[in-house]
């Protein structure tokens, strides 16, 4: 047995981790994946704690998921979202916390519109802190999930040339998969309207392409990320429909590809924006996986952060096994 | 009126004077009565050794906030003044953007009975440009002037209308008011809250890029070139700023310009946890800025350093980046920063740095500062410019304690201050 990986206290981003640990979370999630897959969907592993998944942003996909990992390994879960809690009567994250900390819980999972907002609960609450996504930083167990589904279908990620396409500058997605993926060593791309790549990106060792044709040309996976209606209400492009005419990802464009190209979405997709139907539903496209992944990916982090070892997570899923 | 003091043995530098000696220093009634070898006490004269320390005319801030009235939780104008004079400030510039702002006559004799009131550093008001601070209407810019407003400014807005800001630079000329520009331009500042670059892409806060800076300073600089008013630029952070007013003083536009403490001293690297006490505006930029904004002091084209002074409680600071307002304080801490970073890191000497933390601010806002000649006011600075201590902001006499250098060894400590002629800072006796 190789030396055990150490996990910290919290899981607030992807740039913070080192090679080992990344690989330990994905190599982790793979005898999780099978927990699915029962008709008893259940073991003890994280029988006992309590975890709050703390949501200040909508979020149907994350939250869900969170809660179905959390589930499956037999925490005791409650969710606060926006509406309906003290949130939206003015009350302060950190009077937040320390409320929820009173109340003896284990660990929080936030979602946060502030870029952050995670790293400022876990410095205040000695709970394991799961960032949900904060802002326009990050959201690692997405980035995790893209990586294990790039790495089942490609065999591999290290090499890999991955091009994130659309609105980089607001994606807290785009971050986490480009401190993830250059850690395991695959080539980075991005491309999207200039209005929409923050400055300065090139010096965090990705590549621009303005045109997402060449983005095409070059990548072996592209990763879509969905184009918020704000941002054309804030000028930053002027029409959606211009968006998919210039930026979307077409079977069309596909077709003029090298090489059959892997398609990831973050989701919720806006289908005939960013990514038309017949890509989505298409033959190379791994989004429905992504979400399964996704799951697992949650239960790995959770059992590793809980302090499960990580030889152990084959033996810690078997124990209740009828 | 109070005793004489004499001040013996002292390395008086004042740079107005170009004295750098050691020598007597002997205040009488509020004024400076001479300066001297072995001068003679006079009958009834309080007796001070400060031999092995500076005495410098007392410093100058142009750019302070005191955020009373309205926000006296987090300063007042008695606590500011306190502030001040334990960092050496004698004479500060409270700036208009308080709640209700300072854009009338009464409201400017309000900060001035205050300060007087208070007893410690002499409180100048900063009359609003625009009435409510909106950008709209021209303040009396007439009355603020003979009520005591020392200069004119919207600070923490820049005057976006360039007609209103022509019409006001060119009136307040009539009555010799600077106008003390806050040069953003807010469609590129677009809601920032750090400084735009590698570390606000990485760590996804929304990024203010240096041409929010340029693009104002240039088109301030020329509306001062049409006008021929009196524009100051307050806290320039950028190198093209830098650029920008090198260029317009060297076709004779009537401009001056300053620097913080903190934008000579750190990087947007400060901001790297989300730290909110490196939070300010205009941001801490990256180091090719700091390292030109210290040159431009030290060759003039910046002409003083002010502190953007601008507390603020904890609460509103310990909270998500986003949300946490700008701004830090720096009236106790300016000195031990400036030391460290400019006189020990060998960019200025001493004497350079007191005519820019006191004479030259003195000279640009007009006021009875900034020097140490015989009949001037006696307000006196006296530190020790080797005296290293920890910035520890639980002894702050501020209320607020927002300041980047919290736990950080400064240089240089003031030992006491005297203003007009009374010792109201001694450290000494104090702690």
């Amino acid at each position: 047995m190789t030396k055990t990986v150490e996990f910290g206290k919290d899981l607030t981003g992807l740039e913070g981790l080192s090679l080992a640990q990344i690989t330990t979370i994905l190599d982790v999630a793979e005898p999780f994946k099978e927990i699915s897959e029962r008709p008893i969907k259940k073991v003890p592993v994280l029988r006992g704690k309590t975890i709050v998944n703390l949501f200040y942003e909508p979020s149907t996909r994350t939250r869900v998921s969170f809660e179905f990992a959390e589930k499956r390994l037999s925490a005791d879960t409650v969710n606060i979202s926006g509406s309906g809690s003290s949130i939206v009567k003015g009350e302060s994250l950190v009077d937040t916390a320390r409320n929820l900390e009173a109340m003896r819980i284990d660990m929080v999972v936030m979602r946060h519109g502030s870029s952050g907002a995670a790293q400022f609960l876990a410095d205040r609450i000695p709970s394991n802190v799961i960032n949900a996504g904060d802002g326009q930083h990050e959201h690692p167990t997405q980035g995790l999930l893209d990586m294990l589904t790039i790495r089942d279908h490609m065999g591999g990620i290290e090499g890999r040339r991955v091009c994130i396409v659309g609105d980089i500058l607001h994606s807290r997605v785009a971050r986490s998969n480009i401190y993830g993926l250059a850690k395991l060593g695959a080539e980075v791309a991005v491309c999207g309207p200039p209005t929409l790549i923050p400055h300065g990106i090139e010096d965090i060792g990705v590549t621009v392409f303005k045109r997402v044709e060449e983005a095409i040309e070059w990548a072996e996976v592209l990763n879509v990320l969905r184009l918020q209606l704000e941002r054309m209400e804030a000028g930053y492009i002027p029409s959606l429909r211009e968006y998919n005419r210039f930026f979307g990802i077409s079977v069309a464009r596909l077709e003029r590809a090298p090489r059959d190209v892997l398609i990831l979405h973050p989701g919720p997709m806006n289908r005939g924006v960013e990514i038309d139907s017949h890509v989505a539903d298409g033959p190379h496209s791994v989004i429905l996986r992504q979400v399964t992944n996704g799951v697992a990916i949650r239960m790995a982090v959770l059992y590793l952060l809980a302090g499960g070892s990580p030889e152990r997570a084959e033996a810690a899923k078997m124990e209740n096994r009828a | 009126m109070s005793r004489p003091i004499l001040l013996q043995g002292g390395r008086i530098i004042d740079p107005s004077q170009k004295l750098d000696e050691r020598l007597d220093l002997l205040l009488v009634d509020g004024r400076v009565a001479g300066i001297g070898q072995a001068l003679e006490a006079p009958a009834g004269c309080e007796v001070l050794d400060v031999a092995g320390l500076i005495v410098a005319p007392g410093l100058v801030d142009l750019h302070v906030h005191l955020r009373e009235p309205g926000d006296e939780h987090k300063e007042t104008i008695a606590s500011g003044a306190r502030a001040a004079v334990a960092g050496g400030f004698t004479s500060v510039c409270a700036m208009p953007n308080t709640r209700p702002p300072i854009d009338d006559p009464a409201a400017v004799g309000f900060v001035r009975a205050q300060g007087e009131h208070a007893g410690f550093a002499h409180v100048y008001p900063v009359g609003a440009v625009s009435v409510g601070l909106k950008g709209e209407e021209m303040t009396e810019i007439g009355e603020l002037g003979a009520a005591g407003a020392v200069a004119i400014s919207d600070d923490g807005r820049p005057v976006w209308d360039s007609g209103l800001l022509s019409r006001a630079l060119e009136y307040a000329s009539a009555f010799d008011i600077p106008y003390f520009s806050h040069s953003e331009e807010l469609g590129l500042s677009a809601k920032g809250v750090m400084n735009e670059g590698t570390i606000s892409t990485s760590l996804g806060l929304r990024g203010i890029p240096n041409a929010a800076e340029d693009a104002a300073v240039a088109r301030d600089c020329i509306i001062a070139e049409l006008t021929g008013g009196q524009l100051h630029i307050l806290h320039v952070s950028t190198r093209g700023a830098v650029e920008i007013v090198r260029a317009a003083k060297a076709r004779g536009v009537r401009v001056t310009a300053e620097v913080t403490p903190h934008h000579l001293s750190l990087t947007d690297e400060a901001v790297r946890g989300y730290r909110t006490e490196a939070k300010m505006n205009p941001p801490l930029r990256a180091a090719a800025d700091v390292s030109a904004v210290r040159d431009a002091l030290v060759e003039g084209v910046i002409d003083c350093i002010a502190t953007d002074h601008a507390p603020h409680h904890y609460e509103d600071k310990e909270r998500e980046f986003d949300d946490a307002p700008f701004g830090v304080v720096g009236l106790e801490t300016a000195l031990g920063v400036c030391v460290r970073d400019l006189v020990v890191a060998g960019r200025l000497d001493l004497p350079e740095l007191i005519d820019r933390l006191s004479c030259r601010p003195a000279k640009i806002a007009g006021l009875p500062a900034g020097t140490l000649a015989e009949g001037s006011p006696a307000d006196v600075v006296v530190f020790d410019a080797e005296g290293r201590w920890t910035c520890q902001p639980e002894e702050f006499y501020s209320l607020s304690r927002n300041t980047p250098f919290a736990g950080q060894e400064l240089v240089g400590r003031v030992v006491m201050t005297l203003v007009s002629g009374r010792t109201v800072h001694n450290r000494r006796e104090d702690r």
